[in-house]
């Protein structure tokens, strides 16, 4: 069975989903002060590791590297309601690229399997 | 503690300091500029363990290859040797050709080389004083040309702006380490806009860039923004204006913050807003962003928001040095 990242159109649709997923994060006051980063290239690289593992790719993503990465986020508390949020974008990014309810909802599932390290619980 | 071997001597680091700090706090010296990771100039390279994967960011592959890194950002979790030759090695001689003012507060500094000095238009060297002092400056001439030339802003206390502006400089000895930076016309996609936009000396890379494009025949529109604080501040804008005369597909927009003396069809205003009102989607474009990184920061976020790739998006935020 091919993988949603396949589906999509591999690496090249990544790039084209990172974009999207980036800039409705920066757009949304409810989260866009978590996505503040001097560095837009920096957090743009982590955002595509992110989306290449929800939707099935190659990546070296790990548990770990989540709960370190989010750990700071979490001290000005990032909470349950911020990573629904971000879920929700997840989805509406995957929507304009093509994805249908399914695929959604299986990347959905995959993105909550890492809420508790996202949040360090 | 890990430890940092250099030159026979060994070096205890805390966890938050810094290779560089630690070098120049136990006598070492090792040039250094901006101290955020941008400049380059504190270049060191590591010949024993691994060095930190944030320190290379930005460092070209092939130095990457050999362990070079930036003393500035690397900080260590495990034992690591350096070697302070290695970067010496990288460094070219060259001698300062000649100085001359572009603005009010602008110099043109032309070097020679013996050898040639192999780079792209729009990347970054950093300049060496014999005594070491250290700046990062883009590159405005094109690798065609016989000589090099930087565009130098000067500042009231800039130890190096000010030696250059002085009648010392000229026909001295310096050294030249690089080129770094991706700030370069990429051929290909030849129909595609593209967008310059700088404020002061940020014009020298989007100069050297503009010309390698309309070199390679680019044949999409290409617009090249260029603000200052005054009119006066504005440089090369004959130069400019002669291309735009020429070329059907270039556009020169000068912008100034305030009006001054001289009437012309500056615009007024703050660059970002004005190049916003301009242009109000980017999807399609190749983006050049070069100059005071406050505004490069705050313009590659606005263009990113208004349609461009972030991958289309070639960025140099200038770093004062401290």
């Amino acid at each position: 069975m091919s993988s949603l990242y396949d589906t999509l159109g591999g690496a090249a649709a990544i790039e084209q989903a990172v974009d999207i997923f980036y800039r409705k994060m920066l757009t949304d006051p409810r989260v866009a002060d978590y996505f503040e980063s001097v560095d837009m290239d920096r957090q743009r690289g982590k955002q595509k590791a992110f989306l290449t593992m929800v939707l099935g790719g190659p990546n070296q993503y790990t548990g770990k590297d989540m709960r370190t990465a989010h750990a700071h986020l979490v001290k000005r508390g990032l909470n349950d309601d911020h990573v629904d949020i971000v879920i929700g974008h997840l989805g509406s990014t995957l929507r304009e690229l093509g994805a249908n309810d399914e695929q959604i909802a299986a990347v959905a599932a995959l993105a909550n399997s890492v809420r508790d390290d996202v949040l360090g619980r | 503690m890990p430890r940092l071997l250099c030159d026979g001597r060994s070096l205890e680091l805390a966890s938050d300091q810094s290779v560089l700090d630690a070098l120049s706090g136990a006598g070492f010296e090792v040039s250094s500029s901006c101290r955020v990771g941008a400049c380059q100039s504190c270049l060191v390279q590591a010949i024993g363990g691994a060095p930190p994967a944030r320190a290379q960011v930005g460092v070209k592959d092939s130095l990457r290859a050999q362990g070079f890194f930036l003393a500035c950002q690397a900080t260590l979790t495990e034992d690591l040797e350096i070697s302070l030759a290695g970067a010496s090695a990288l460094e070219v001689p060259a001698s300062i050709a000649g100085v001359n003012l572009l603005a009010p507060d602008v110099l043109r500094v032309v070097l020679e080389t013996r050898e040639a000095f192999a780079y792209r238009a729009g990347q970054f060297v950093t300049l060496l004083r014999e005594d070491g002092l250290a700046r990062a400056y883009s590159l405005a001439s094109l690798p065609s040309e016989k000589h090099l030339e930087l565009h130098v802003r000067v500042l009231p206390r800039g130890a190096m702006s000010n030696w250059l502006a002085g009648p010392a400089a000229i026909g001295s000895q310096v050294r030249l380490r690089g080129p770094a930076g991706d700030c370069c016309y990429v051929p290909g996609d030849s129909q595609q806009p593209l967008v310059l936009a700088g404020v002061g000396t940020g014009l020298a890379p989007l100069w050297g860039v503009l010309r390698d494009a309309l070199a390679a025949q680019h044949q999409g529109r290409i617009e090249l923004w260029h603000g200052a604080r005054t009119p006066e501040g504005l440089y090369l804008t004959h130069e400019l204006q002669a291309l735009a005369a020429t070329h059907r597909n270039f556009s020169y927009h000068p912008c100034a913050l305030e009006p001054g003396q001289a009437t012309s069809d500056v615009r007024l205003g703050n660059l970002d807003q004005l190049l916003l009102a301009a242009v109000p989607a980017f999807a399609e474009h190749r983006v050049y962003l070069c100059g005071d990184a406050g505004l490069v920061q705050s313009l590659k976020r606005r263009v990113f928001l208004a349609g461009a790739s972030l991958q289309r998006i070639h960025a140099d935020a200038f770093v004062g040095s401290h």
